[in-house]
């Protein structure tokens, strides 16, 4: 009984201390995000990482996306007699929800993968200890311009995920199924607010804080050995695909 | 043995005392003390498991004693956290078991990386330190290379000029032959001895290469369950007739507890 009450207890605060070590590790990199030295090299050098490199990414998939949202809605507007409204279908349903939610998990499995992996191996190979002994910080060298990188990256990543999605909904929707270019472009031009955008973009700068902070936090922390990095890049993915589904449920109650 | 006043009069580059470390339930330091004096190099040898990596850590400022006091030429680290231990970080230099070297980066930009960040000096002048410190470990030609590209051997080499470009008062190795076959061992041993004579350094490594290891160094300290339990010069600890330190110079297994090689005797 003493037993599993200690046992209890232990996990509770081992719990808590985890969460203390993310949010602190989060809180350390923003404070040296805007301490000097300022690591604007570095944090562009990310955004390219991040950022520009996954654009053929983000091409592809949003261009499938707005494909198939293009197909499956003619053929379901068209059972109501709407099909002219396929426009504000489709910009919505990217601009809003898909656009940011797409793009944070595609970047997440490209960029934030690699991110995991490059600082548990970093770690690994006592490369991080390295810029502690040479009086650098390793947080603001190596995590604090990816976290910047995030939030920059992220908006301009779901901003062009919205726009060829909506042209890809536009080449199959007017191109092959024959709905109306003009309705196509004014269901957008009617329907589409500032307000949904806005909404996207909050999402996207909210996954890339989410995405960076958890990527960079796996990678930091990743046990010193080839099993403890692949270990970090897993948990790395899969916390942040279910964190994004997470905030993006609560942004979209809170943003609606 | 004391582990102190070698030499009596001369201040230590590195003076450890009673240094406590535990880790969840073990206690891996149980009082360490040490001195590593001035212009000498002090080995640290002993069992895996014995602590020599733990008390490196305290010296590169990696950990923080739970107790005790560490003095890095002259100034008192042991309560000292965060960006305060920058000017005593930036008194040594420090080469990693696994050499540490950026990956990403060439030889040229992993030795002048320090320089890079840390000084105000022109493109001109860091390529001129990075040049001279080159030839100094012996690697003219190779600064183009990436560490994936170089023996381990050469790797070693760019990391011990990394680890003195900034011409840093203390050196500190770790395991610095770990992973070398026994002449490129002999060739870093020379290397280290040439260096820390060239610049003047005091050194300290944790080694595991035993007996080779007491050709290039001035002090030697034996730690064994968390203590220093010889130190001196060679001469002193070899001769010392201890028991625990023969059997682990015998290279036999186990490296007893006192009390296991009391039980057999």
């Amino acid at each position: 009984m003493y037993e599993s009450i200690e046992s209890l207890g232990a996990a509770i605060i081992a719990t808590i201390e985890s969460l203390g070590a993310v949010v602190t590790f989060l809180a350390g990199a923003i404070f040296y995000i805007f301490a000097p030295p300022y690591k604007f090299g570095l944090a562009i050098r990310q955004i390219r990482e991040i950022g520009a490199d996954s654009m053929f990414l983000i091409v592809l998939i949003a261009a499938s996306i707005g494909a198939v949202l293009g197909l499956q809605g003619v053929n379901t507007l068209t059972r109501f007699g709407a099909e002219g409204s396929l426009g504000s279908v489709v910009s919505l349903v990217l601009v809003r929800e898909l656009g940011p939610v797409m793009a944070a998990l595609m970047v997440t499995a490209r960029a934030g993968s690699a991110m995991a992996a490059e600082l548990g191996s970093m770690q690994a190979t006592e490369q991080i200890d390295a810029l502690t002994v040479m009086a650098i910080n390793p947080v603001q060298y190596l995590v604090s311009p990816r976290i910047v990188a995030g939030v920059v990256s992220f908006p301009l990543l779901t901003s062009v995920f919205d726009v060829v999605g909506i042209m890809g909904g536009y080449v199959v929707g007017v191109g092959l199924m024959g709905v109306p270019s003009s309705s196509y472009f004014n269901g957008i031009g009617y329907n589409l607010v500032w307000h949904d955008i806005s909404t996207g973009l909050w999402k996207a700068l909210v996954f890339g804080l989410v995405v960076t902070w958890i990527c960079c936090y796996k990678g930091y922390n990743a046990e010193r050995m080839a099993t403890g990095i692949s270990r970090a890049t897993t948990e790395a993915v899969v916390a942040s695909s279910v964190l994004i589904l997470l905030w993006d449920y609560f942004l979209t109650s809170i943003l609606l | 043995m004391s582990p102190t006043g070698i030499d009596g009069s001369a201040p230590n580059a590195i003076e450890v005392r009673d240094l406590y470390k535990r880790f969840g339930r073990q206690q891996v330091l149980n009082g360490v003390n040490l001195d590593c004096p001035h212009g000498a190099i002090t080995a640290i040898v002993g069992p895996s498991g014995c602590g020599k990596t733990v008390t490196l850590r305290h010296l590169n400022l990696l950990l923080h004693p739970d107790s005790g006091r560490i003095v890095i030429d002259g100034v008192d680290v042991s309560k000292m956290r965060g960006r305060a231990l920058d000017p005593v970080r930036e008194k040594f230099g420090m080469l990693f078991q696994s050499n540490a070297l950026f990956d990403s980066m060439t030889v040229f930009e992993n030795v002048a990386f320090p320089l890079i960040e840390k000084t105000r000096l022109s493109a001109a002048q860091i390529e001129k330190a990075v040049d001279e410190t080159l030839a100094a470990v012996s690697l003219e030609g190779m600064k183009n290379k990436y560490p994936s590209e170089m023996s381990g051997g050469m790797q070693k080499r760019a990391a011990l000029a990394r680890a003195l470009i900034r011409r840093p008062k203390i050196l500190i190795l770790d395991e610095p032959t770990t992973g070398l076959d026994p002449s490129r061992t002999g060739a870093i041993h020379e290397l280290i001895r040439r260096t820390q004579q060239k610049f003047g350094l005091s050194a300290v490594l944790v080694s595991h290469d035993v007996p080779k290891v007491f050709e290039i160094t001035d002090r030697l300290a034996f730690m064994h369950e968390g203590k220093m339990r010889l130190y001196g010069t060679v001469e002193q600890v070899t001769g010392a007739k201890d028991a625990v330190f023969e059997h682990f110079l015998a290279g036999k297994t186990g490296y007893d507890s006192e009390d296991a090689l009391a039980k057999r005797a």
